[in-house]
């Protein structure tokens, strides 16, 4: 049956003044959803970004096809001619050991400066861009059959490792969220629970005189949903502010990688949604079930 | 209408508060309980509003199958039956209008038509002048007229009052009563658990005597009949 505006109206009117005659007891309600929220925003946070890299990781359409020692320069030509015409293949640059060097001292420091020269144990790069993700796999394998080449790698095999910890990551981090959102759920039903037991007459009345369950149930749903939306405040401030920080520090060493993380815009956008309807629905949950005892013959 | 056939009821620790008990009361009828405490008055009283269920036997109140009865169709049944009890049970943080007003408000009845039937049954008990007052501001008999405004407001075919004079002195008593049967009059059919023998005595109606879970008297202009 439909409610009419007037009975909205009134349960929201209800929901308020509950809400605030509740005092301690709300802020409590609305502390557990912010502890819940804060933890389940930040699991969300890690296992959106781990989605991100790994899809970085495997979109990588790079196959680094490293040179033996002690190929002459017109061997490398070849080498680089073959690999152009292979099908697939859209751009081959060429990347000195020398150079490959001073990549690993940028990103992993100085120490590194010790392997110059002849000491370099690194090889001569041919990195070999693909048309399409799916062809990197056949390009290296085809590449590493060519004269002249030490071996062929891609981004795949760090995903394939990458994934199996993905995997895990993925696994424990949601079922963690979904741990925390369950005690969430039963710490604000306990809590409401208690502001339901001081109204308890006043629900037997409201009975007694042929309100029907849902009813008498409106106003605690939506003072359950008030107390998740206001949990939601300050997870949702520091898990934006946290989030820019950590991205504004990270996007330098992760890009340096060839990997980045979500950009905050949308992202913080989709997260904040998302915890704000997390919150407003274990509020509600919470309420009902707690409800639930009371509304019995 | 209530008619009861061969009702019994059981608690869970085992005791049978009410046994095999058959009883009809027509429209129109206003009906004393009488009985010693612990005698089953109030379960009796309890399974009228399905606040109780029957362990066993049929009850219809008002047209309502109370055995068969599903839960959500409880409320239905209690917009039928108004019930007034020894305590009031008002809520203290509304005025007198809105704890009559609460009741109509809760089965959705339009702002216009609470306003006009709330101040008719207000006067109905004498209480139109004090509508903007607060529970706590009202003495006993007030607060008891305010639950029984409540309790008719919306048109009940059954009113049931749980000793609604047991706190109250022998004057206030009388004005209680001279609206119950005001109310009776309007042919619905009263139903009242009470002590006072001398009201029953007075004021002559039909008694139900309880003992023991029995219905063991059931007289048309009845009297009190024990000695407590």
């Amino acid at each position: 049956m439909a409610m009419k505006i007037r009975t909205l109206k009134r349960h929201l009117n209800d929901s308020f003044k509950s809400l605030k005659r509740n005092g301690w007891m709300s802020v409590a309600a609305v502390s557990a959803v912010t502890v819940t929220l804060l933890l389940v925003g930040v699991v969300f946070a890690m296992i959106f970004n781990f989605n991100k890299i790994s899809n970085d990781i495997e979109n990588d359409v790079h196959v680094r096809v490293m040179v033996e020692r002690g190929t002459t320069k017109d061997q490398k030509n070849q080498l680089e001619k073959k690999l152009k015409k292979m099908a697939s293949v859209k751009k081959v640059t060429y990347s000195s050991r020398k150079k490959e060097l001073n990549k690993v001292v940028g990103s992993y420091g100085q120490s590194f400066k010790m392997f110059t020269g002849d000491d370099n144990p690194l090889y001569d790069v041919y990195m070999v861009s693909t048309t399409n993700p799916n062809k990197t796999i056949g390009v290296a394998k085809k590449a590493k059959k060519l004269a002249h080449v030490y071996d062929a790698t891609y981004g795949g095999n760090n995903a394939k490792k990458l994934f199996s910890v993905m995997k895990n990551i993925r696994k424990w981090g949601l079922g963690f969220a979904a741990l925390l959102l369950f005690v969430a759920v039963f710490l604000i039903s306990n809590t409401i629970r208690i502001t339901i037991l001081s109204r308890r007459d006043e629900i037997g009345i409201m009975r007694l005189v042929g309100a029907t369950n849902a009813y008498i149930r409106w106003p605690f749903l939506f003072e359950g949903a008030w107390t998740g939306l206001l949990g939601v405040i300050v997870p949702v401030i520091v898990i934006d502010f946290g989030y820019v920080w950590v991205y504004n520090h990270m996007a330098l060493s992760m890009a340096s990688a060839g990997y980045s993380l979500l950009r905050p815009g949308m992202f913080l956008f989709q997260l904040d949604l998302t915890m704000a309807i997390l919150g407003i629905v274990i509020g509600a949950l919470g309420s009902v079930v707690s409800m639930r005892r009371f509304l019995k013959i | 209408m209530i008619r009861m056939t061969n009702v019994s009821k059981e608690y869970p620790n085992g005791v049978t508060a009410i046994k095999n008990l058959s009883v009809t009361i027509d429209a129109g009828e206003f009906a004393y309980i009488v009985g010693p405490s612990g005698a089953g008055k109030s379960t009796f009283i309890k399974m009228l509003y399905h606040q109780l269920k029957a362990t066993s036997g049929e009850i219809e109140v008002a047209g309502f199958d109370l055995v068969n009865m599903k839960d959500r169709e409880v409320p239905y049944l209690r917009r039928k039956v108004g019930v007034v009890f020894q305590d009031f049970k008002l809520l203290p943080r509304l005025t007198v209008f809105e704890n009559v007003a609460y009741a109509m408000e809760v089965i959705e009845a339009e702002p216009e038509v609470i306003q006009k039937r709330v101040l008719e049954v207000l006067e109905l008990v004498g209480l139109k002048a004090k509508n903007d007052r607060f529970p706590n501001e009202l003495s006993g008999g007030e607060q008891q007229r305010v639950a029984v405004a409540r309790a008719i407001v919306n048109y009940p075919e059954v009113l049931i009052a749980d000793e609604p004079t047991g706190n109250l002195d022998p004057e206030t008593s009388e004005g209680i009563m001279d609206i119950l049967e005001a109310i009776n009059n309007k042919e619905t059919i009263v139903l009242m658990a009470t002590h006072n023998r001398q009201m029953v005595n007075e004021r002559t109606h039909r008694v139900l005597a309880i003992e023991d879970g029995r219905l063991v008297r059931d007289e048309k202009e009845g009297e009190y009949g024990y000695e407590d």
